[in-house]
């Protein structure tokens, strides 16, 4: 996953309405890779998640275990994205409207947790949050430490989203609004955000994405204590250790099909949000 | 009087937006801001609006100071060059804005917002999306919007700045009709002598922050205080200190006492008038504006020697660049 996708991400428009005719060499070279890279390993998931039958798919995906896996991965997943849309959206807006010593700093440093392997991430996260704290401050095997963790990766999902379009958004519209009455709140509420609402979701949903499958910036601080700390993927990972190849696909394949959902609604809601572009 | 501009000053930086210019607008008028790009007179609209903060200087607004208060107070409804609609707005919503701002009743706003829909013409288009409206509609929106919470004033930047030529012409007329029915005291900032000539009531022509002068559309024409007002407000020749329209050249065919001896180099048919290119004898160029019957009585051609009378014509004592801006 690279920044240039998630600033491509917001609504297209104009020379770049789809042709119809299309190429069929260019068509079938892109279908032909998307099948090779994504949808052939995919398949191959769900299609070793039932060698056990639909009765073994559904006792790997009812083991408690997994379920209390599941349960924290959304959980937490939701918590952080929660987080990150407030968060994202006032950093975007602090990088993109105001000007300060350092701004390409700053600027910068919302990509590492893109760069950064995500086990140095763990460590890292480990080194100032765990048993040895320079602040004194232990919250490694905690939930908290799950939040952290997920925190951290999935930060510059929303601000990269919002960016582009804060950049792009017309500054009359704000002194229309202002200028018609309303407050800077008003403004802020009625006129920007219903124009930063896509980009928000879009953002939002990929951030989701990563976190309901983050494995390595956890898999460390949180000591994956079953029915504690351990996230599904961790679980999955323990799976295939343990020789269960075919729970471990099974409880893929449920991950599969929430990231799936998540970016079906998020682009549903996305489609709501730009209504007024077509 | 409806809006009056005191002693206002504005820079960017080293550049001086707005140098102690102070401007009327008499209630009920139709005043126009005329100037090249850079001239101050955007910054102006906007310092009266209360969208930039001058540096220095007052504002009234119907005899009330407006210096302090924010542009939410001011009354001034604003109209942009780049429509600055909400799009992600219906055409109702947008027009219907500033009155839920001000939380009226929901069977008021929908009779008001359909008023002014029909007002600009927009009634059959208030479940649209300003995207779906061209470029004059969106503007004729945008007017409705910025009428609906009844203005002290009315201001519009450029407004027909970004509209193609024939579009502009159809709302210049319509606008004059709709200022004489509501009769809002109105500037209008524009770069266009021709949209100030025929809309306005009186015309400011700004220049390098400064004011050259004031009047109504005749005064600048038939009277310009210096050579950027002659030059600016209408085509214009110049030979040595002497500056002549080209509609005050006489061409004949026959030598008189006041005539000086001249070469066709060129003529231009455009419909009724004709333009026509001439050399003089001591080598100065000009140009001359006939109608196109007295070019075929002159038998125009390229080549010709033929006899120019300067008409109306003006020597200015001072160069453009030390003119004194006149209250």
């Amino acid at each position: 996953m690279s920044v240039n996708t998630i600033e491509r991400a917001r609504p297209a428009r104009g020379p770049t309405a789809p042709n119809k005719q299309g190429n069929p060499l260019s068509r079938g070279v892109a279908v032909g890779y998307l099948s090779l890279i994504v949808l052939i390993p995919l398949a191959a998931v769900v299609w070793r998640s039932t060698e056990g039958g639909a009765e073994g798919f559904l006792q790997a995906i009812s083991n408690p275990q997994a379920l209390a896996s599941l349960r924290l991965t959304l959980l937490a997943s939701l918590f952080v994205v929660a987080i990150n849309v407030v968060t994202g959206t006032l950093i975007a807006w602090v990088l993109v409207r105001d000007s300060f010593r350092g701004k390409s700093l700053v600027n910068a440093i919302i990509d590492l947790p893109f760069a950064l392997p995500t086990i140095v991430a763990g460590l890292t996260l480990l080194a100032l949050y765990g048993p040895e704290s320079p602040f004194g401050l232990n919250i490694a095997y905690t939930r908290i430490s799950v939040g952290m963790a997920l925190l951290f990766v999935t930060l510059p999902f929303v601000v990269r989203a919002i960016q582009p379009v804060l950049l792009e958004l017309d500054r009359d519209m704000e002194e229309a609004s202002v200028s018609l009455g309303a407050s800077e709140l008003q403004t802020f509420l009625r006129v920007i955000l219903p124009n930063l609402l896509p980009a928000i979701l879009s953002g939002a949903a990929l951030g989701f994405a990563r976190s309901v499958g983050e494995f390595g910036s956890v898999v460390l601080i949180t000591g994956n204590i079953p029915f504690e700390t351990q996230v599904a993927s961790v679980y999955i990972f323990g799976q295939v250790e343990g020789d269960n190849a075919t729970g471990a696909a099974a409880v893929s394949v449920l991950l599969l099909a929430i990231s799936l959902l998540v970016l079906f609604g998020m682009s549903l809601l996305n489609r709501w949000g730009t209504r007024h572009d077509r | 009087m409806g809006i009056t501009a005191r002693e206002v000053s504005k820079r960017f930086g080293d550049f001086v937006a707005l140098d102690d210019v102070s401007v009327e607008a008499p209630t009920g008028s139709l005043t126009a801001l005329l100037g090249p790009s850079g001239s101050g007179k955007s910054t102006l609209l906007r310092v009266i609006a209360g969208l930039e903060k001058q540096d220095g200087g007052e504002i009234f607004i119907f005899d009330e100071e407006k210096t302090q208060v924010p542009p939410q107070k001011r009354g001034v409804g604003f109209v942009f060059q780049h429509y600055a609609a909400f799009k992600h707005m219906t055409v109702f919503e947008n027009v219907a804005f500033g009155l839920k701002i001000r939380k009226r009743k929901k069977a008021e706003i929908n009779k008001r917002v359909h008023e002014l829909l029909e007002l600009v013409q927009l009634d059959g288009f208030f479940h649209r999306y300003p995207a779906q409206l061209s470029g004059g509609q969106r503007q004729r929106m945008a007017l409705a919007r910025a009428l609906a919470v009844e203005p002290e004033v009315l201001l519009l930047d450029e407004p027909f700045g970004a509209l193609d030529a024939r579009v502009r012409q159809e709302l210049r007329a319509w606008l004059r009709r709709l200022h004489e029915e509501i009769e809002v005291t109105t500037i209008l900032v524009t770069h266009d002598q021709e949209e100030a000539m025929e809309l306005a009531d009186r015309i400011v022509l700004m220049n390098h922050g400064k004011i050259e002068q004031v009047g109504s559309p005749q005064d600048l024409y038939e009277n310009p205080a210096n050579e950027f007002v002659m030059g600016f407000i209408g085509p214009v020749n110049r030979l040595g200190d002497t500056f002549v329209r080209p509609h005050d050249i006489e061409i004949s065919l026959h030598e008189s006492g006041s005539t000086v001896e001249a070469t066709v180099d060129h003529f231009v048919y455009l419909g009724f008038e004709v333009r026509v290119e001439l050399t003089l004898k001591d080598g100065q160029h000009l140009w001359a504006q006939v109608t196109r019957e007295d070019a075929w009585h002159l038998g125009l051609e390229r080549g010709k020697t033929v006899h120019v009378r300067i008409g109306h014509s003006r020597v200015f004592s001072e160069p453009v660049e030390d003119s004194v801006p006149k209250p």
